[in-house]
């Protein structure tokens, strides 16, 4: 029999489109336990690749015999030798080309929509983590907002549509990955906006980024207005594109809210939380199409794989948008917090410029989950 | 650095997983039991994996040491000594012994009978080290007026340790049990 590599992109179509497979995860426990790929119609086993040294005869009747199985560790050593005994002894299967190390770096563009004077918005789904970072483009001009740290994927993306970047944001200091946006600006000499208020402690040239802020991308009128929103972290700003899309940063997501606690000040930062999502959202119009930075669970992709939602709809759906009670809104936001993620404060770190680790040592900071909201 | 006494040194530098663990695995099957095996490793991977498959084998992971981009892992292996009836009579319970070393004296001595790999990684303040299988020829560094308390991981290398002393003539001996696995109070590590 043979063995056959998935790429991550197929995985990811699988995902998108709720096909059934059964994943062979062969890493150890704690390791799939923290984090895995996720599928709506998935199945999972999980056993050590260590404990199959001496033959997978044990696991087969485990194994189905009407789905495909995936094979999959962390960079896909193991997941070969696996598939290769699964192979001998008759199995037809694949392994993930790259492991759980490509899976975490594997970006999904996805088309969001039009803009009103001939442009687009492009999602940069980061299906493995949970990350979302946007292309906005206008008569040959780009700004990207939120990018990870695969810059070549935007920069490709970038000149294969034909557009020059010239304006690049990240929304707040991230905590759980690190930003690509001042390698992209200084590749492409764009101008690299933070908010100021994030970047007290950063060791590198910035533009600040105010409330009320307007940037034009091409000669076209598409605005970027960014919109003070603190409570994630203080200065956490959201944008509103074209008065048709809410760059909603890590304040407000899907089927969850932002966790005020990853920079070290919870219980200060709630009141502006509050703030932010039930007042200044509130004057917002309903219409409003809301693209946030992070999804949590597979069920907030929608059927193209892309990720939003109207804002109206979040503000009759979403749980934490609809705590009346300001005690109970604060034991959410404070209490009982999943963990934070991976290594976040040497990300932080990281996207201050203070310290400057290899692209390896990058990828470790950045396996798990990205963890960013309460629900 | 020190370097730590082992039977066996395994080379895994610039392999990737699996490969690390598969020859630890063959190499294991070559030792003795009780034996000590050095992996040294790049795979940044290794450490949790080894460690891992040490505790579904049943071996014991004593621990890693990292020297620039190299680890170094420590390995022994199992020995079913946990199943073998002990015969020296006079045993101290973990407790009793932590409880005794809250007012320190000049006339105890905690001998560590463990192997140096396992005794550089976790021992009691002060305790000496004299693995089991170098007693016989050591024998002398031992004072015969003190009272000497006999460790090990889980009694049973301390408890020939125990015999042994007592055949040569001392009459203090006191073994610890269970010893180190159980441990709680204070420790000495790298």
């Amino acid at each position: 029999m043979t063995i056959t590599a998935m790429t991550s992109k197929e995985v990811t179509q699988k995902v998108i489109n709720k096909e059934p497979l059964f994943i062979l995860d062969v890493r150890n426990e704690s390791d799939f336990q923290d984090w895995k790929i996720e599928g709506g119609n998935f199945e999972y086993l999980n056993i050590p690749y260590f404990e199959l040294l001496d033959g997978v005869e044990e696991i087969m009747d485990r194994l189905p015999t009407d789905k495909d199985i995936l094979v999959v560790c962390a960079k896909e050593g193991s997941s070969i030798m696996i598939a290769d005994m699964l192979s001998e002894v008759g199995l037809n299967v694949s392994y993930l080309s790259g492991g759980m190390k490509v899976w975490s770096e594997h970006l999904e563009p996805v088309k969001v929509g039009d803009l009103r004077d001939g442009g687009e918005i492009y999602q940069f789904v980061r299906i493995g983590k949970g990350c979302l970072s946007y292309m906005v483009v206008s008569n040959g001009e780009a700004a990207i907002i939120d990018s990870t740290r695969m810059t070549d994927i935007y920069l490709d993306f970038a000149e294969s549509i034909g557009a020059k970047i010239t304006h690049v944001f990240d929304t707040h200091l991230h905590a759980d990955h690190i930003s690509g946006g001042r390698v992209i600006a200084e590749k492409t000499n764009a101008t690299y906006w933070l908010p100021p208020k994030d970047a007290t402690e950063v060791l590198f040239e910035y533009e600040p980024l105010e409330g009320g802020n307007d940037v034009t991308i091409g000669h076209t009128k598409i605005n970027i207005h960014a919109l003070y929103s603190p409570g994630h972290t203080i200065g956490s700003t959201s944008f509103v594109v074209d008065e048709m899309y809410l760059l909603s940063g890590d304040i407000l997501f899907i089927d969850s809210i932002g966790r005020p606690d990853l920079a070290g000040l919870a219980q200060d930062w709630v009141a502006d939380l509050r703030e932010s999502l039930y007042k200044r959202y509130r004057e917002l119009s309903e219409d409003l199409i809301v693209l946030p930075a992070h999804f949590m669970i597979m069920d907030e992709l929608n059927e193209n794989g892309s990720v939003s939602e109207k804002l109206g709809t979040l503000f009759s759906r979403n749980h934490g948008l609809n705590i009346d009670d300001e005690n109970e809104f604060r034991k959410l936001v404070t209490e009982n917090l999943p963990p934070q993620p991976n290594a976040y404060q040497e990300i932080r770190e990281t996207n201050m410029g203070k310290i400057n680790p290899d692209t390896e040592k990058q990828r470790e900071m950045e396996i798990g989950p990205n963890r960013c909201a309460v629900r | 650095m020190e370097s730590l006494k082992t039977d066996l040194v395994l080379d895994a530098k610039g392999l990737a997983c699996p490969m690390p663990i598969v020859k630890t695995k063959k190499a294991m099957t070559n030792l003795d039991a009780g034996q000590v095996l050095e992996v040294q490793a790049t795979d940044k991977g290794s450490k949790a994996d080894i460690k891992a498959w040490a505790e579904s084998s049943g071996h014991q992971y004593l621990g890693t040491i990292e020297e620039g981009d190299v680890l170094k892992h420590y390995l022994r292996k199992s020995s079913g000594e946990e199943n073998l009836e002990r015969k020296h009579q006079t045993i101290i319970s973990n407790e009793e012994l932590q409880k005794k070393l809250e007012n320190p004296s000049d006339t105890i001595t905690i001998l560590d009978v463990r192997e140096n790999a396992e005794f550089v990684f976790n021992h009691i303040p002060n305790a000496v080290s004299i693995p089991l299988g170098e007693l016989e020829n050591r024998i002398n560094e031992l004072n015969r007026e003190c009272e000497i308390f006999v460790v090990c991981r889980t009694g049973t290398r301390s408890d020939f340790a125990a015999q042994k002393l007592t055949e040569k003539g001392f009459t203090n001996v006191i073994n610890v049990v269970p010893g180190m696995s159980e441990w709680t109070g204070k420790f000495e590590t790298l």
